[in-house]
Parts: structure tokens; C-alpha cells; sequence
């Protein structure tokens, strides 16, 4: 659909359109605030051991559960180890696994989605038939329930996010492609005597492959959430590893007394839903109207 | 000279849920080496099809039912999928109707051009790029060093077609498909486009099969043309003979609803009716029901293409009625 839009725009404005983008992308609010927020989580998590002033797995039982102060800027939990330090720590390890995580269901719902769409027959009855399959389950419930079966640890979480994960990118693609396949260009080149390979490769995938990237945008905020809770369940990041998930589970006991445990990695988690939200919704208006 | 291209009782099915229907029907014609044929017809009557089925490129509810499609006396229906991609570039090639949409737009024009030459060739990266800029001059792109690296949606629609032209003819092949290569373009470019591409199909021996519906087109770039109405060829011939002295009623009429400023007449003079309905075609002869010169034979038997002279063909049993009224009233070509 949009790349029958595209064309034809494409065709009315030939000249004003790199113009045009260059002048709307830093207009683009939820953009720009997408991108500084997340910017500034994935710096501190590249920065952490320069941000944070304690280590974060050192105990120091002589100050636990102590609140926030000059020392320690959030407090300590009940092992005395820095709040703070954790947190950063902790952002380190979500948003790597995070970002990790989305990218082996992009590739192989890219790949399958690709092939079920551009072929059809069999293989795309045998795909869509495996993507009704896995959606017929809620994302989390089916994520808990692999990583609980594979073990936890970050293999795991990997493993179980692909299997559950790749559905969404396989539709997305195959629909696109679907639309895309007889198009004038695609047919084209197949006239040219290219592979199939090639085609889909160079021809299809190119044109179609900015919708994938936009839905990771918002996928990867799932996928963090899904580590997050796992963590917080106890089986995903294994302790002592700093991590969000893990510190709201251990803060937990300490809800009445010492609030902040439990609270500032929950808001951390949000603030990252927020800004890769953002940043995805920026990213699919930039894309949507003109892709290129 | 000897038939480059020949296909034979080509028959292009389309089955759905209102049944099959025959969207190419019995269809035959040879094109000589080096000569070009036009395919002309209303819109509908099935020539692009006949291409798409020549290429091997049917949309995935058509498929071919019947024929053989003989390129160098090698069937093209029945070559397997890897051979066909060997065929396609260097043996036949095709040039699009809609230049806007017919180029990969996310592709930098130089890349296209010479994407087929390095599949097919075995060119370098940096050959493949010199032959792009070759074949950019040749087919009259200016600035070719700078033009290669941009997009198609830098192109004005006559330079688009040009690059078209350059990628169809990449790989030299021996036979160009062209599907109203020049009806999305202004006249003037129109004209352009025609004479470079005859131009450079003369030069290295390429033949042509130019489908269209516009006959002034026909008459300046073909020597052949086969007429076809609801996925059938009515008339065939050398394309003055036919445009002359047509012998079929709907030539006639064709050529009759053409404006013409050689001579300009009191109105054209349209077909009556519509094509008819493929899930339910007439009997008799396809054309029967919109015909002048239709009688009770007309809807009883089948009409098939028979020989008239040595080189044409009419599927009209009154085929000397429709001659004689071209005398009453004739159309200037």
C-alpha cells in the first residue's frame, strides 16, 4: 500500500523531497524527545563505571538500608550495597540484553515473512500457520513459561524472546511484501533474470524493511519489559548482576520503610518504555509519509 | 531469415472463483530477427498478458494452459526456472510501461543498469559501473558520471524510461518486450523514445514485440502487426497491407475511432458496445456482437484465423465486405 503511495508522490514532488525531510525531522517533538532520552540511558549505560561511585555487587553491611544521602545518593539496600550504582549498573545489562534481544526475532520473522510473502504456497501456508500458532498465546505468558522450561540466564531470554518474538516482524513483512511483489519494479527485475535471492534481497527487502524497523522501536520496550520481569520473577538475570527487575523484587520488603529501593528502578523502567516509545512513534512519522 | 521468436497456440488461463476463464486464447505469431511486431488492441483484449506469459511472469492466479513459446526453438513454457533466469537479460528483456513505478526507488539508477550485466556478464563491480555509463550515453541520458549515482525520483519521466531502455538492453539480448512503452509520456518524448529505441534495436539486430493500443505508433515502429480482441488475434500482417487494406471489421473500427490529423474528418467513429464479458464469451466470433457487418454465421460457427495471402491472416468469413467499405471510406494512415 504505502509503496504505491510512495511511488506516485514520489512522481508529483521529485525535487522538494529531500528538502522537505531534512526540514521535518527536528520539528518531529515526540522524535527529539524520544531520541534524547534514550540517548542519555544508553550513555549512562555505556558510562557506567565512570558514573557509578560504588561497585555495584560490593556488600558493606556496616551501612545497610541506609536512606539517600551525601554518600550514597539513593541509600544502600539491605546489604549495603550503593542504590544508585546499582541502578546505573543495572541499565547497562537491561537495555544490552534489550537491544540484543530484539535483533534475532527482526532477522528471522524478516527472513521467514520474507519467503512466506514473496513465494507463497506451502511455505507461506507452513509459516502463517506456526505465526497463528505462537500469537494464539500472550506474549509474557509464553516468554515466562519458555524461559522458565530452557533455565534462566540470558541464553534463555534470548531463546524464548526469538520464539515468541518473531511472529510480529513475519506478518509485518509478509504483508509488505505481499503488496510489494507485484509491483512494477519487482517484476522488473525478475524480467532481468535476477534470483529469487536477489530479488528479495535487493529489490523487495529494501523497500519494505522501514516498517520492520519502526515496530522494533516498540518491540524493544516489550522485550525489556519482558527481561525486567523476568528478573523480577527470579528467572531471568541471575543475582548478584545489578538489574532493574531485581531490584523492584528485593526492594519489595522494605516497601514501607525504604520506599526508594523498589520505587527509582520501577520509574528507570518506565522512563526507558517512555523514551524508546517516543522514539519509535518519532521514527514511524518520519518513515510513514515518504519513505524515501 | 529465419523465425527468432515463435509462439504458437499460446493459451493463458485464469481460474478464480467464478470459474476459469481463457484470457489468451490460441494465440500464435513468429517475429523475425531484427524486425519488430506490434500487438494492438483495446484495453483488455490480452496483450500484456501475452507478454507477461512470454516471460514467464503471469500474476500468481494466471497460469499458461496450453502452447509453446519458441525462442531460437527453445520452449520458454516448459524451460525450468533456473534456465528462464538464464534466458531473461541476455535473450529477452522487457521495457515497462510506467517509468514512475517500474524502477526500484530505494536503488541508485547506475546500480540498476548494471546489476543485470554483473549477474548475467560476470562483470566486476567497477566494470559493471562502466558499462552503465556506457550504456547511459548510449541511450542519450546526459551527464552520465554525476546521473549514475542518483534515484529515480531525480528522473523526469522520459529519462526514466531511458534508463528502462538501458537496463533492457544491458545484456544485449536478442528479443525486447515492450509493454506501452510510450503511453505514460508526453508526445514529444513519446517520439523521442520510439526512435531511440528503434534506433538502437537496428543497430545491434534486436528484435522487438511492441505492444500498444496507439496505432500511429505501430505504423512507425513495426513492419508486422497482429490486431487481438478479447484475448484473440483477429488479423495479422505487414503493417501497411493491414492498416491499408484491413480485413477484418474491428481493425477497421479501430482504425476508424483513431483521430488522424493528416486528414481531418467530420468525427471519429467509435466501436459500438463493450468488450465482451471473458467468464462468458460470445459464440461464434468474439467480435460478433458489435460488428456492422455481422450475419446469422457470424454467432453460429467458430471462427478461426485463416490465411489470406501469403503474409496475412483475418479471422473474418466477410472479410471482403470490410475491404470494400476501407474503399467507401477510407482511413488515411
Amino acid at each position: 500500500m504505502t509503496d504505491v503511495i510512495v511511488a506516485s508522490a514520489g512522481a508529483a514532488v521529485p525535487v522538494e523531497r529531500p528538502a522537505q525531510r531534512r526540514a521535518t525531522w527536528y520539528r518531529n517533538a515526540p522524535l527529539i524527545a524520544g531520541m534524547t532520552i534514550t540517548g542519555l540511558l544508553i550513555l549512562v549505560a555505556v558510562f557506567a563505571p565512570l558514573i557509578a561511585p560504588y561497585d555495584p555487587n560490593k556488600q558493606n553491611l556496616a551501612v545497610s538500608l541506609v536512606g539517600p544521602s551525601a554518600q550514597h545518593l539513593l541509600g544502600t539496600d539491605q546489604l549495603g550495597r550503593d542504590t544508585f550504582s546499582r541502578l546505573v549498573f543495572g541499565a547497562r545489562v537491561d537495555l544490552r540484553v534489550g537491544f540484543i534481544a530484539v535483533l534475532f526475532p527482526f532477522v528471522l520473522g524478516t527472513f521467514l515473512g520474507s519467503i512466506a510473502g514473496y513465494f507463497g504456497g506451502w511455505i507461506d501456508i507452513i509459516v502463517m500457520r506456526l505465526v497463528d500458532t505462537v500469537v494464539a498465546f500472550p506474549f509474557y505468558v509464553l516468554v515466562i513459561a519458555l524461559v522458565f522450561v530452557l533455565g534462566t540466564g540470558e541464553r534463555s531470554i534470548y531463546i524464548a524472546i526469538t520464539i515468541v518474538g518473531w511472529v510480529s516482524y513475519a506478518r509485518i513483512i509478509r504483508g509488505e511484501i505481499l503488496v510489494a511483489k507485484q509491483l512494477d519494479y519487482v517484476l522488473a527485475a525478475q524480467s532481468g533474470g535476477l534470483s529469487s535471492r536477489r530479488v528479495i534481497m535487493r529489490h523487495v527487502l529494501p523497500n519494505v524493511i522501514t516498517q520492520a524497523i519502526v515496530y522494533a522501536m516498540s518491540d524493544i520496550v516489550q522485550d525489556i519489559l519482558a527481561i525486567v520481569t523476568l528478573s523480577y520473577l527470579g528467572l531471568g538475570i541471575a543475582p548478584p548482576t545489578a538489574d532493574w527487575g531485581s531490584m523492584i523484587a528485593a526492594g519489595q520488603d522494605f516497601l514501607t520503610t525504604h520506599w526508594q529501593l523498589s520505587t527509582i528502578p520501577g520509574l528507570a523502567v518506565v522512563l526507558t518504555g517512555l523514551g524508546l516509545s517516543l522514539l519509535g512513534d518519532g521514527l514511524a512519522d518520519l518513515l510513514r509519509p515518504g519513505q524515501r | 531469415m529465419t523465425a527468432l521468436l515463435e509462439v504458437e497456440d499460446l493459451q493463458v488461463e485464469i481460474r478464480n472463483r467464478r470459474g476459469a476463464v481463457h484470457v489468451v486464447e490460441n494465440v500464435s505469431f513468429s517475429v523475425e530477427s531484427g524486425r519488430a511486431m506490434g500487438l494492438v488492441g483495446e484495453s483488455g483484449s490480452g496483450k500484456s498478458m501475452t507478454l507477461r506469459a512470454m516471460m514467464g511472469l503471469l500474476p500468481t492466479e494466471a497460469h499458461i494452459s496450453e502452447g509453446r513459446v519458441l525462442l531460437n526453438g527453445e520452449d520458454l513454457v516448459t524451460a525450468p526456472r533456473r534456465r528462464l533466469q538464464q534466458l531473461r537479460g541476455p535473450q529477452i528483456a522487457m521495457v515497462f510501461q510506467e517509468p514512475m513505478s517500474a524502477l526500484n526507488p530505494v536503488m541508485r539508477v547506475g546500480e540498476q543498469i548494471a546489476e543485470g550485466p554483473r549477474v548475467h556478464l560476470g562483470l566486476s563491480r567497477s566494470q559493471g559501473a562502466d558499462k552503465a555509463l556506457e550504456l547511459m550515453r548510449r541511450v542519450g541520458i546526459p551527464d552520465p558520471e554525476r546521473r549514475a549515482f542518483d534515484y529515480p525520483h531525480q528522473f523526469s519521466g522520459g529519462m526514466r524510461q531511458r534508463v528502462m531502455i538501458a537496463i533492457a538492453l544491458s545484456c544485449e539480448p536478442r528479443l525486447i518486450l515492450c509493454d506501452e512503452p510510450t503511453t505514460a509520456l508526453d508526445v514529444t518524448i513519446q517520439d523521442q523514445i520510439l526512435r531511440l529505441l528503434t534506433g538502437l534495436c537496428a543497430d545491434t539486430g534486436t528484435s522487438l514485440v511492441f505492444v500498444t493500443h496507439d496505432l500511429p505508433v505501430v505504423a512507425e515502429v513495426c513492419q508486422t502487426v497482429a490486431v487481438m480482441y478479447a484475448g484473440r488475434i483477429l488479423e495479422s500482417g505487414g503493417v501497411t497491407e493491414v492498416f491499408r487494406q484491413p480485413r477484418h471489421p474491428y481493425t477497421l473500427g479501430l482504425l476508424r475511432s483513431a483521430p488522424d490529423f493528416a486528414e481531418t474528418r467530420e468525427g471519429l467513429i467509435p466501436i459500438p458496445g463493450a468488450p465482451p464479458d471473458p467468464y462468458a464469451p460470445p459464440s461464434g466470433c468474439v467480435f460478433h456482437p458489435r460488428c456492422a457487418f455481422a450475419t446469422a454465421d457470424c454467432a453460429t460457427q467458430p471462427m478461426p484465423l485463416r490465411q489470406v495471402t501469403a503474409t496475412r491472416t483475418t479471422a473474418c468469413i466477410h472479410d471482403d465486405r470490410a475491404l470494400e467499405s476501407q474503399k467507401l471510406l477510407p482511413v488515411a494512415q
